[in-house]
């Protein structure tokens, strides 16, 4: 969750006074949704994510030189700066895919589940998703192949109350997301999306039916994102009283708090952590922005396996 | 040289997905209905549910967009997923999937993930079932790097091409002709394959080439027929693949000739013919006897009525007198 926290506030802070330029789609607030789903699952498990991703990224392993590297379109990027924020894919940590287009990952992640079901696998899928991405048709047709074929996969919609400027309220005249499933037969649960150890139970529990066969999982995880949708947002819209509603429940705090009741860490103990986070994203940054942009060569790869007789 | 049977244009498709699911665990087909006995609606699939297992041919929802998702998403790991659109018209709601998704996966990746799904599906016209059953949508895929375009036209060209197609590293949009289902020919026996990007010159000639592919390729020999009878002796290159683009054949033959006709069923205006007649006007402007002309579908929803549709599409007719334009030319 910190270094989720530090690689997204670093980004704003780099893009807001200018060091370097970058689209983001801050994941701030939505950091306990990411950190108790990827513990959860496995180094050989798969996350399909989306452009408002870097929490999940950052949760899954995905190193920060080449998440922020990307981000920044550098050549030590994951995609050597061919992708964006928008498109990263780390297979090594099992980031499958991130998707820009709503709700296109969810049949994806049926199609991850169906491989490893083919394969006589034990691996499962997981994909993340907003609110807003259960209104498209690729969600409904992903959730219902998924369901009628009991595939292994966990859908996770990180529901933050918001697409971008329309409230949920605007898009669905039902009072619980989670509600959706009912019409694919499928389990799931609606959880405190900015309590990590909630979101850790419920997702440990979907991903162990997900790999002994119970077929697949629709979570709900209600949360917010508290820095708008893109990077720059000043959030006319939105109500400042719902604001500070959702900032008493910003989950970093609220587990820290936790963790220091609970006897488990100390103050030094957290701080050493948040400075240990810091320095680890300096670091990252500096490396990315140390590399060079990518070569021109680039546009000559990587369109297909062979480039003989395409376009230029 | 090896055997030739002789089958129709179905069959082969059915034998060359019958081999690949053999020869390699990874293949799987899904799609509508595409198990037996109703093994879809064109019966590409018949007996291969039977033969290889309903866990090899997997039938679908009516969900297009899931049905590439899944695709997709079993490509990215590894599996080579083929996959039935049943008829063309119906892949506008799978289009974000192949067109976002798996068209740009490997660049989009830098090479890590590459996506090595095969789209087949049918372009329908011809048999009067109207606006939403008969497009030739082919120029929707050309115009987005990443995927290529696949349009046989003849029996052994169906198995060479949908076998290659299959086993290709990259995204493949497999366009089959309903029309020329039940076109028959000879087929190599055998585990044979025909590379994608190049094309193939059906009928050889030395006054004009005419560049088609699919279902316009038997138009063409039929314009070549009556344009013999003339005198005019024309060539027919058939591309076979749009995406990559077999140019250095289309050049040579054009070059030889010095004149062109383009012809296709997809609407002429910005169509696939747009721009290959620019590729040959650009490349070979000072040995062009005459411009390049077009012959494509007209820019009208196809209509039902039998005479309406043929009405709308190219035919031997308008190729021949395209054709006869450009040899009087430079008369
Ligand atoms: C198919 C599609 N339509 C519209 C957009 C533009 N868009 C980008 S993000 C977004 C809101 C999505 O809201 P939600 O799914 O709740 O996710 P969140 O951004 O809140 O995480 C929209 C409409 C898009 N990217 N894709």
């Amino acid at each position: 969750m910190t270094l989720a926290q530090a690689v997204d506030a670093r980004l704003r802070k780099g893009i807001g006074r200018g060091e370097f330029m970058a689209v983001i789609w801050p994941s701030r607030g939505q950091e306990a949704v990411a950190a108790g789903l990827t513990a959860a699952l496995r180094p050989d498990d798969r996350l399909v994510t989306t452009y408002r991703g870097i929490h999940d990224l950052v949760s899954k392993g995905v190193p920060l030189t080449e998440v922020i590297g990307e981000i920044l379109g550098r050549s030590i990027g994951a995609s050597r700066g061919k992708g964006g924020t928008m498109h990263i894919t780390a297979p090594d940590q099992g980031v499958a895919l991130t998707t820009g287009i709503v709700g296109a990952g969810v049949p994806v992640a049926a199609g991850l589940a169906l491989a490893f079901k083919q394969q006589g696998l034990d691996r499962v899928a997981a994909v993340t998703f907003g609110d807003g991405a259960t209104n498209t048709g690729s969600f409904h047709e992903g959730m219902n192949l998924a369901s009628t074929w009991q595939l292994p996969v966990v859908f996770v919609c990180q529901n933050n109350l918001w697409a971008e400027m329309t409230p949920i309220r605007d898009t669905m005249n039902i009072d619980q997301v989670v509600d959706r499933r009912l019409a694919y037969g499928m389990a799931g649960e609606r959880v405190d999306g900015n309590d990590p150890e909630a979101m850790y139970r419920a997702s440990a529990a979907a991903v162990e039916r997900a790999r002994t066969g119970g077929g697949p999982t629709f979570l709900e995880a209600v949360t917010f994102r508290f820095e708008g949708h893109y990077f720059g947002d000043q959030q006319k819209y939105l109500p400042a009283e719902e604001l500070a509603a959702a900032r008493e429940a910003d989950p970093i705090p609220r587990y820290r708090q936790k963790l220091l009741d609970a006897g488990v860490l100390s103050e030094d103990d957290l701080t050493a952590i948040d400075t240990d986070a810091t320095a680890r994203v300096d670091a990252a940054l500096a490396e990315v922005l140390a590399a060079p942009a990518p070569e021109l060569t680039e546009l000559e790869q990587d369109v297909f396996v062979d480039m003989e007789g395409i376009p230029s | 040289m090896s055997e030739t049977t002789t089958t129709t244009v179905l069959q082969a498709l059915n034998a060359a997905l019958d081999e690949a699911l053999s020869a390699d665990e990874r293949v799987f087909l899904l799609g509508e209905d595409l198990a037996d006995p109703a093994s879809g609606v064109s019966h590409v699939t018949s007996g291969l549910s039977t033969k290889h297992g309903a866990d090899r041919v997997l039938n679908t929802p009516i969900s297009e967009a899931a049905i590439a998702g899944a695709a997709i998403g079993a490509a990215i790991e590894g599996r080579l997923p083929v996959f039935e659109i049943m008829i063309m018209d119906f892949i506008g709601i799978a289009v974000d999937q192949i067109v976002n998704l798996a068209a740009k996966a490997r660049f989009s990746s830098g090479g890590r993930t590459p996506c090595p799904i095969t789209v087949r599906t049918a372009s329908f016209g011809g048999l009067g079932n109207g606006a939403t059953h008969s497009q030739s949508l082919e120029a929707w895929f050309m115009h987005v790097p990443g995927i290529k375009v696949v349009v046989p036209s003849t029996p052994a060209d169906a198995k060479g091409l949908l076998k290659s197609a299959v086993f290709d590293p990259d995204p493949v949009l497999f366009l089959e002709t309903t029309a020329l289902y039940g076109k028959r020919g000879p087929v190599p026996s055998g585990d044979y394959t025909i590379p994608l990007g190049r094309a193939d010159i059906k009928r050889a000639g030395s006054d004009v080439t005419i560049v088609t592919y699919g279902r316009g390729v038997y138009d063409a020999l039929d314009a070549a027929t009556a344009l013999a009878a003339e005198g005019i002796d024309a060539e027919v290159l058939d591309l076979r693949t749009l995406v990559p683009l077999d140019l250095p054949s289309v050049l040579e033959s054009v070059g030889r000739t010095g004149r062109a006709v383009v012809t296709h069923y997809a609407v002429e205006f910005a169509g696939p013919g747009a721009e290959i007649a620019a590729r040959i006007s650009s490349e070979l402007f000072g040995r062009l006897r005459a411009p390049v002309a077009r012959v494509g579908g007209r820019y009208r929803p196809i209509p039902a009525a039998a005479n309406l549709e043929a009405a709308v599409y190219p035919n031997a007719e308008r190729i021949a007198s395209a054709a006869r334009a450009t040899v009087g030319y430079d008369k």
